[in-house]
């Protein structure tokens, strides 16, 4: 039981500060992107590109521990080890 | 025995179901997490077959072009190989190289999103048809295990990756030369010194962080297409269990439109996902090769 409860947990504290991370990332990118295509019209175009491929950067960190704690959510992988240990 | 019929009377569980779904078709289970005898049928026969379609549909837009006014389709490509090119020529500045690079750059680009694209068909469709030819063919239908993204095969986007890494080890050795790049992995970072001794000491620091770099780029390459992709299915596969849950028991209509509404949403910001991760792993493909060509 308390394997699961802590497993519960640490999957919500994995989304959870992931999020944080990436979306606190997304958003000074952002902001430093219209700050930026505001100043220099001009560069959009290629800013918007390198904005994108960044904006994939962040996001993974964040899209991994999501796939990882969904995981361990819904097919734990601690119970087996558990099972396995010498009684 | 009891537990597989208990299963086959009332149907399967949230767990089961999710675990059914993510079993690869393999010719025998995985001992542990790296396992080289393991070979999952089902990744490579879908991401040989898309990467046929891939070849196959490109090759009619080469074979068919015109220099006159083009058709819809091979405008299509043709926007898609000028933007591969583009950034090519921003990021490797070499001639010659480009000539393999940004072919290899827009190979990968197609050949990502069409097995990426495999996570928008329904989680379901594809396993049942499966789930029906395997009984048909006389076997236990709960061994019937298919997996369609081959991208979400973490096998798949490793290889992918360490394809990339052998290329830009060939670059190295191509651009540089033996002795240059030997040159380059003792004295990059963080450079060397008159003293003999000194010396020593920096190569080896050196030689490590190097070490440590090629590492690190090729396994946050692999992990970031295949975390992605591998997120992606599992919240289609929760988001399906919603459905799975009023058809199981025919009540819940709440459930039914939950699942609607957060199906579309998901497949609609998929959609973003699928190309931005194809984009971020070719990008990453030019910059690494690129890499390769500047000397320190």
């Amino acid at each position: 039981m308390e394997v699961i409860s802590f497993v519960a947990l640490a999957a919500g504290l994995i989304i959870g500060l992931g999020a944080i991370g990436a979306c606190i990332g997304i958003g000074i990118m952002g902001s430093k992107y219209l700050e930026s295509a505001a100043r220099q019209p001009e560069l959009m175009n290629e800013l918007q590109t390198k904005m994108f491929l960044l904006a994939g950067l962040i996001d993974a960190a964040f899209i991994i521990g999501t796939g990882i704690a969904l995981w361990f959510a819904t097919a734990n992988p601690f119970l087996g080890q558990i099972a396995n240990l010498p009684k | 025995m009891a537990a597989e019929s208990d299963v086959a009377e009332h149907g399967m569980t949230a767990g089961e179901y999710i675990v059914h779904h993510l079993t690869f078709l393999q010719n025998k289970t995985p001992n542990n997490v790296v396992d080289f005898s393991v070979l999952n049928f089902d990744s490579m026969f879908w991401s040989i077959v898309l990467g046929v379609v891939g070849c196959f549909f490109m090759w009619k837009a080469a074979r068919k072009a015109t220099a006159g006014v083009p058709g819809r389709f091979q405008a299509a490509v043709e926007i898609l190989v000028e933007m591969v090119e583009s950034q090519a020529k921003g990021i490797v500045h070499n001639a010659t190289s480009r000539k393999f690079v940004s072919p290899l750059a827009l190979t990968v680009f197609v050949w990502i999103i069409l097995m990426n694209t495999m996570d928008l068909l329904p989680v379901d469709l594809i396993p049942a048809i499966w789930a029906k030819i395997f009984t048909a063919a006389g076997h236990d239908p709960h061994h019937a295990f298919m997996r369609v993204v081959p991208t979400a095969d973490l096998s798949i986007s490793m290889g992918l990756s360490i394809s990339v890494l052998l290329i830009c080890l060939f670059y190295n050795v191509k651009i540089k030369g033996v002795g240059g790049w030997s040159h380059e992995l003792v004295t990059a970072p963080f450079g060397t010194s008159k003293n003999p001794i000194l010396a020593v000491i920096m190569g080896v620091l050196n030689l490590a962080m190097q070490i440590i770099e090629f590492i690190a780029k090729t396994v946050s390459h692999g992990m970031r297409l295949f975390g992605n992709m591998y997120a992606g299915e599992l919240i289609f596969l929760l988001i399906a269990l919603m459905g799975g849950a009023v058809s199981a028991t025919g009540t819940g209509i709440g459930l039914a439109i939950g699942h609607i509404i957060a199906g579309s949403a998901w497949a609609i910001f998929h959609i973003l996902i699928i190309v931005l991760q194809a984009f971020v792993f070719m990008m990453l493909t030019l910059v690494y090769v690129g890499q390769a060509h500047d000397a320190h």
